[in-house]
């Protein structure tokens, strides 16, 4: 095997005028002269290996960060957040002592590519996440998009997600507690794979990700690294090699569970026995973001010798170790006097752990690769100096069009009968029907502390078996709306995720999300982040819920057309005592039905105008905060009183959709009556925001009542839970059966 | 005065946690014993938990089946030791030969989570004595490897003596042959099974009922009683 001499930092400074693949790493030509600038000479291939991952999109968030910034800006006061953003994952006090971390990330394109390890693997990153603070992983979450349900590749791609979310979390004995799943023709070819955990600690357990204390030791500890998930990197290592080596490495890396499941057990007998002085993972960009982020948020410098790194492959180039995405790997610094121990809890658990480095009192992280230094950087310019762009944004000239598309001036059902079989065909569609086939492949019991788990509207979980101190979580996220008025349709989706929060009895904390959009160099789509997330700060400084991280994920379009812009928001609550929670299920018959908000004639971007119509156009639903936070009030007040025996907030599908999963979780029916004020139509099927149906024993009628009077939030009695079918007075009447096939039928239907 | 109820944890194991928590709200003593140790220290029984030992990569429980613990829950499972194999355990203990037969992969090759109804057919053994012949109980399944297969003599054989212990009932999960869910040894000591009884012993938590606390009450009460 011939190959060319050594790229070393000193080889480098002598050879000025190598030209290395910038471009087919990704960089920009003024990127890669500005490495150049910092660095005072041509960056080393090592060195260029990790700049151009660092400076990635997905890495930097170079698009996305001046918009991001609004964020801290609009932070309300909030005494919960322990830990905002910027580390692995925000951390909220949840009382009592008790800390919780969580955050949602996308692993979107490697989905599409290879659907079961790319959704597995999204669920092994976001876990390490969350043990990288210090916390155990409690539950996790999947907020999925795919296209059209009937289109056959979704065949190939749903399957393949819901089977690797499932054999990764299940395998990791992790509940799978909520998500959502949602079937529209602009995800063909751009599944969204959002992957969500909660993590609980201690406070004191709290962990950082930095690299301290001169002479501290830093060890990788997991799996061996391979070439697994190598993008560009294998551009520059043929560069060095001959062709004797395997190329073509797959560009999706692959999951193993069990090591990730180890991985968890290790660390956190490590944490226990308090020999870490700081953690990070490895996830995207590997050992070049995990050995940058550590030095440069610590207080000195670093060495690591590369050659240490445990590998599956000896023919790996420096390069691709760098950048090498295998999975279940970590690295922590730890004192010299714990090394030993810390090494000795990792061999009791079976997992390799290899001192590759140590933290020094100077500024650089170097990298030695058989005895010669091929990385001298200043980390922070690795980490956190990447370019920032001011994008050009500019308001699609298509929306005013779109939004003067009004729906509400759609065809009406005129009869009685057309009014049943819409309904039918609501509860039957793939987005409204029941996922139970999808959600039965995830393990929802293991930990023993699932209080509720999907359909329910959000996942709760117990954190204290003796005080029944719980957590609870919703993601929600509706593209239709967002691409109507993305600064409404982000809000809606907080709207959505608090009011279902505190529709179990949760109180909202903190909030989390994942935006996934188009490409932000295209004008219309960036003008769409820019106006979402304006919309979620504003939203969420006003709610008084700050967001404590989240993820980005651009350029999910295929040529010139971008998915809906998706704002997938998750809002964490706590609940006291999860014995006063609240389910959808209808729990007794003769109680009575209460809506409360207001219901008006909304339309836009609404399920009725997708499925009977397959129309997107007009104004989303008005948006309320002030509706939302006092209709959370009374939600929270009522379950805590035991006032409201069942609750279902009103969200797509309208107050129909809801009644109908009500009755079929309780295997009770309704008889409802439509208010006066109301016609059929619009009592069933508008999708106005700030609302939800309510189950209220008739001893609790009239308190019920005086609270939401006192405190102005409108209610109507809508009907009363009974008998074997979905009854609505004077026009049509569905048997529970006939709901049931309807509801349950339509996605196995499709899939199995 | 109570028993010492081990729970083993292998690399893997997702529910021995669980399980012991299950031991502790029926009263007795979990104890948590670790695979690379072959001293059970004194326990009086043995529960072998659900999960994915070693990943399941091979064949479920078929590596677990030789950790160091396994030699002395072998060895003492046959000299009578009340051992319960939950799910993962079960498979441990059908690859350990202490109970016939194998676990296949689900006919409908996906894994499986739901609230299963079961028929209790002998509530003779060490773990089930708490429960009437003939009950019907719900409790939660999941699991990718639950289809129980023997072949005909041995099923025969198994309904003979009255080894059958748990069948599905009105749906079979996984395509188990004649519906077994659970069985037991000869000696009616070792019993394993594909549902969790662990995850259904709090009226809040999971699938809100506590139709498998009777599993560790009864061995408390044989051991107690004893």
């Amino acid at each position: 095997m011939s190959r060319t001499p050594l790229d070393t930092v000193e080889h480098a400074a002598e050879t000025p005028d190598v030209e290395l693949p910038w471009a087919e790493l990704g960089l920009k030509k003024d990127e890669y002269e500005r490495v150049v600038e910092i660095l005072g000479r041509r960056p080393t291939g090592a060195e260029l290996a990790m700049y151009s991952v660092m400076w990635s999109e997905h890495c930097s968030y170079k698009s996305s960060k001046v918009h991001l910034r609004q964020f801290g800006e609009k932070a309300p006061q909030s005494d919960a957040l322990l830990v905002g953003i910027g580390e692995n994952a925000g951390v909220v006090d949840v009382g009592q002592g008790y800390a919780v971390t969580f955050k949602v990330e996308s692993h979107n394109h490697p989905s599409y590519v290879e659907p079961y390890q790319g959704a597995a693997t999204g669920v092994g990153g976001i876990v390490r996440d969350i043990i990288a603070m210090g916390a155990r992983p409690v539950a996790v979450v999947d907020p999925l998009r795919f296209g059209a349900a009937d289109h056959p590749d979704t065949k190939r791609v749903l399957p393949g997600v819901v089977a690797g979310i499932g054999g990764y979390g299940n395998c990791l004995g992790l509940p799978n507690i909520g998500g959502e799943v949602v079937f529209d023709a602009c995800y063909q070819g751009n599944p969204l794979v959002n992957a969500g955990a909660i993590g609980v600690m201690r406070h004191e357990d709290i962990h950082l990700a930095k690299a301290s204390g001169a002479g501290n030791k830093v060890i990788l500890y997991g799996a061996r690294t391979g070439g697994d998930g190598i993008g560009g990197a294998s551009i520059l290592a043929s560069e060095t090699f001959d062709d004797a080596k395997p190329s073509k490495r797959p560009a999706v890396q692959v999951g193993d569970p069990f090591q990730e499941k180890l991985l968890i057990e290790c660390t956190l007998e490590a944490f226990k026995e308090k020999l870490v002085v700081g953690i990070q993972d490895l996830g995207a960009a590997g050992l070049s973001c995990a050995t940058s982020e550590l030095a440069s948020n610590g207080s000195g410098g670093m060495t690591v010798t590369l050659d240490d790194v445990p590998l599956r492959d000896s023919t790996l180039s420096p390069e691709e170790i760098l950048m090498s995405e295998s999975q279940e790997r970590m690295c922590a610094v730890v004192e010299p006097a714990k090394v030993e121990r810390f090494l000795e809890i990792c061999e009791k658990w079976d997992v390799i752990a290899t001192v590759i480095g140590e933290v020094t009192d100077g500024d650089r992280l170097e990298i030695f690769w058989h005895g010669g230094k091929i990385v001298d950087v200043d980390p922070r310019t690795v980490a956190h100096d990447g370019p920032v762009y001011e994008r050009p944004y500019a308001r699609p000239s298509w929306q005013d069009a779109l939004q003067a598309d009004d729906a509400n001036k759609l065809v009406r059902p005129g009869t009685s009968e057309e009014l049943k079989s819409q309904v039918l065909a609501l509860v039957s569609s793939p987005n409204q029907a029941s996922k139970k086939w999808i959600t039965s492949q995830y393990d929802h019991f293991v930990q023993g502390n699932t209080v509720l788990a999907q359909p329910e509207d959000s996942g709760m979980i117990r954190i204290d078996e003796e005080t029944g101190l719980g957590v609870a979580i919703a993601t929600d996220g509706n593209g239709r709306y967002a691409k109507l008025d993305p600064y409404a349709g982000a809000q809606l989706a907080l709207s959505e995720a608090y009011r279902n929060v505190a529709t179990t009895g949760a109180k909202p904390l903190a909030v989390s999300d994942c935006l996934n959009f188009g490409s932000p160099e295209d004008p219309a789509v960036m003008w769409q982040f820019a106006e979402a997330i304006r919309g979620l700060a504003d939203a969420c400084q006003q709610l008084g819920t700050p967001v404590t991280g989240g993820n980005v994920s651009l350029y999910n379009q295929t040529g010139e057309v971008a998915i809906h812009p998706t704002p997938v928001v998750a809002v964490l609550g706590v609940i006291d005592d999860v014995a006063r929670r609240t389910p959808v299920a209808f729990q007794e018959e003769g109680q009575l039905l209460y809506l409360l908000g207001d219901t008006r004639e909304e339309f836009g971007g609404s399920a009725w105008s997708q499925v009977v119509h397959d129309h997107l156009g007009g104004l989303p639903p008005k948006v309320d905060l002030e509706r939302e936070r006092l209709l959370a009030e009374i939600l929270i007040s009522a379950s805590r009183d035991g006032m409201i025996d069942s609750a279902h907030d009103l969200s797509d599908g309208g107050l129909i959709q809801a009644v109908v999963e009500s009755a079929l979780l309780g295997e009770k029916g309704a008889r409802l009556i439509v208010p006066d004020g109301l016609d059929a139509f619009t009592f069933l099927f508008s999708e106005s925001a700030g609302r939800a149906v309510v189950a209220i024993p008739r001893s609790e009628e009239l308190r019920f009542n005086d609270m939401c009077g006192a405190r102005g939030l409108p209610v109507t009695r809508i009907g009363v839970v009974d008998g074997e079918s979905v009854d609505i007075q004077g026009e049509f009447a569905l048997s529970l059966e006939e709901l049931r096939e309807a509801h349950e039928g339509t996605i196995p239907a499709l899939l199995a | 005065m109570t028993a010492r109820i081990g729970v083993v944890t292998f690399p893997g194991s997702l529910d021995d946690r669980d399980t012991q928590r299950a031991i502790r709200l029926a009263g007795a003593e979990p104890v948590a014993l670790w695979h690379k140790d072959k001293d059970l220290h004194q326990v009086d029984a043995v529960v072998l938990p659900g999960g994915f030992s070693y990943g399941d990569y091979l064949r479920a429980g078929a590596i677990s089946r030789f950790s160091p613990v396994m030699e002395t829950v072998i060895e003492q499972a046959k000299s009578g030791l009340p051992v319960l194999g939950i799910c993962n355990g079960f498979q441990i203990l059908t690859e350990a030969h202490l109970l016939p037969g194998a676990m296949l992969g689900n006919n409908h090759l996906h894994f499986i989570c739901r609230d299963q109804k079961l028929r209790v057919e002998n509530a003779g053994t060490a773990w089930t004595s708490d429960y009437a012949s003939g009950q019907e109980i719900h409790i939660p399944l999941k699991n990718m490897d639950g289809r129980y297969v023997a072949d005909e003599r041995t099923l025969d054989e198994l309904e003979a003596e009255g080894r059958v212990v748990f069948r599905y009932v009105d749906f079979n999960p996984n395509g188990s042959l004649r519906d077994i869910a659970g069985i037991t040894n000869a000696a009616g000591n070792v019993v394993g099974l594909m549902p969790h009884p662990e995850h259904a012993v709090e009226p809040l938590i999971g699938s809100g009922r506590t139709d498998g606390l009777p599993f560790f009450t009864s061995i408390l009460k044989k051991l107690v009683n004893a």
